[in-house]
């Protein structure tokens, strides 16, 4: 365990290394050494602005992952379940989960106003599909004998949906919620930026835009160990999980 | 109160239209017997085990259980599956429990029976594993306790022990055969193993194949008196599977 984890660490000390060097080195204007990076996001932290940025950024993301989740796994169920619903909404779905939805965001500006609502639209629209995939595949994967279990032993529609179709499903599903807060942060981040009068896009803005590259730098490292860190707390609930999707056969 | 638990008048199935898998099949299982449903693969005896069971819809015909008529999954059967379909996320003792649990039975209660039948087939200890910790004999007893939980007094068997070692299988239906004698349960039991069929039955049905017909009924009449040693090598038991095979042998290619 230590040993297969001890080169992962060193690799990521190995490109910190190189990082520093470059930015001390001065070779490229945009890089400033990752130590002064990493000591201005200590100081980011304490002033208001990127409090307020990062908190209307926060409910705009947990809200938009919300409604992803409320919205994709019951579609992923029905889709999983019901082949005309599978056969009229599958293309759509593929679609979406694969096309560069950015090219969208203009558009939800229109239709949604230059706000919060926008971006929250924007992370559903981003993190809603695998969700939908992920739990339609789950649901195909569930082994048929254990529903007819359920049904010889009395079980009710509603009974094997909560009791076996969900929990069969859950490794799948829980996959697609750690994608879905993958493309959701990738979502109100760029939903933001397009917007660009609120939240972490506005700092984005204002940093890029007056060469601000530690607070640049800062603020995209900040979001890369929140979208790692979030991720590998929904891989280790995975992990829980797991061993009956092995054991599903 | 009819002398036959369940009866099938006239079942026939087929799928898409095209295969048939069953032609009109009328049968009894007599109460508290054994019946084995035998025959090659292909023949239809799962589909026609599941018809029984409620969970497949025959095309003509109908299934009554204890002289009524019935069109679904019904608390007078309980089904031993041929993969034991266990809930993977649940221990052993909430699987056993889980019949009780559809059915509404509080908690405790259905601890409470599911430990009595956890230990009936052997699984003392086991109550909080997971089936993944469990060998496939160990998981097939889970099934066969959640089946005998459920206190149905007709129990359907399909294939239960066909994914389980040789070993394992000979124990095990020798613990069935007890445990069957104390609970007097009306069995069906569907297997394409001659030897199982002749050990465990009292009646064995013979089924040609697809579609699927009623060929022969024999009925086994050595004395099991002995031990199931004893059994496995008395002339009675070995005519009986040789007669079968002299039968069955026609339908192989």
């Amino acid at each position: 365990m230590r040993l297969s984890r001890l080169p992962m660490m060193s690799s990521l000390l190995l490109w910190g290394l190189l990082w520093e060097a470059v930015g001390r080195a001065e070779l490229v204007p945009i890089v400033p050494p990752l130590t002064e990076v990493v000591v201005t996001f200590g100081r980011l932290l304490g002033t208001e602005t990127f409090v307020a940025a990062v908190s209307t950024s926060l409910v705009s993301f947990a809200l938009g992952l919300f409604l992803a989740i409320v919205i994709g796994i019951p579609l992923g169920v029905l889709m999983g379940r019901v082949d005309a619903a599978d056969r009229l909404l599958g293309l759509w779905v593929n679609v979406f989960a694969s096309a560069p939805l950015t090219a969208l965001v203009p558009v939800l500006m229109l239709l949604f106003g230059l706000g919060s609502t926008t971006v929250v639209v924007t992370v559903v629209l981003f993190a809603v599909w695998i969700i939908v995939l992920d739990t339609r595949a789950g649901i195909r994967h569930v082994s048929p004998s254990l529903v007819e279990m359920a049904r010889a032993f009395g079980a009710s529609r509603a009974a094997v949906y909560r009791k076996i179709l969900f929990f069969a499903a859950l490794p799948e599903i829980l996959a697609g919620i750690r994608l879905g807060f993958i493309r959701a942060v990738k979502g109100v981040v760029i939903g933001q930026l397009l917007v660009s009068i609120i939240g972490l896009g506005e700092l984005f803005e204002l940093y890029s835009r007056n060469f601000l590259m530690r607070e640049f730098w800062a603020l995209t490292l900040g979001l890369f160990v929140f979208a790692l860190v979030g991720s590998a707390a929904i891989g280790l609930l995975e992990r829980r999980v797991e061993y009956y999707a092995a054991s599903r056969g | 109160m009819t002398p036959h638990a369940v009866e099938v008048r006239g079942i026939s199935k087929s799928y898409g239209g095209e295969i048939q898998a069953l032609r009109d099949i009328t049968l009894e299982f007599p109460r508290g017997e054994l019946t084995t449903l035998l025959g090659p693969s292909g023949c239809g005896k799962t589909t026609l085990l599941k018809i029984i069971a409620g969970l497949i819809q025959p095309d003509a015909g109908e299934v009554l259980v204890g002289g009524r008529r019935v069109t679904g999954p019904g608390p007078e059967r309980a089904f031993v599956f041929q993969d034991f379909a266990l809930m993977p996320w649940a221990t052993v003792l909430r699987n056993v429990g889980f019949g009780l649990e559809l059915r509404g039975t509080p908690r405790g209660e259905r601890e409470d029976v599911a430990r009595r039948y956890i230990e009936e087939v052997g699984l003392l200890g086991f109550e909080h594993r997971y089936p993944h910790e469990l060998s496939g004999g160990m998981r097939q007893r889970v099934g066969l306790a959640r089946a005998l939980a459920v206190n149905a007094e007709v129990i359907l068997m399909d294939e239960p022990f066909s994914a389980v070692d040789e070993q394992t299988r000979r124990k095990f239906q020798e613990d069935l055969l007890q445990l069957l004698a104390q609970e007097k349960k009306t069995v069906i039991f569907v297997t394409h193993s001659i030897e199982e069929a002749v050990y465990l039955s009292n009646r064995i049905v013979l089924l040609s194949r697809r579609p699927g017909s009623v060929s022969r009924i024999i009925r086994t009449s050595f004395d099991r008196s002995g031990s199931p040693d004893e059994i496995r090598r008395a002339e009675a038991y070995l005519d009986t599977v040789e007669e079968i095979w002299q039968l069955l042998k026609q339908y192989l290619v």
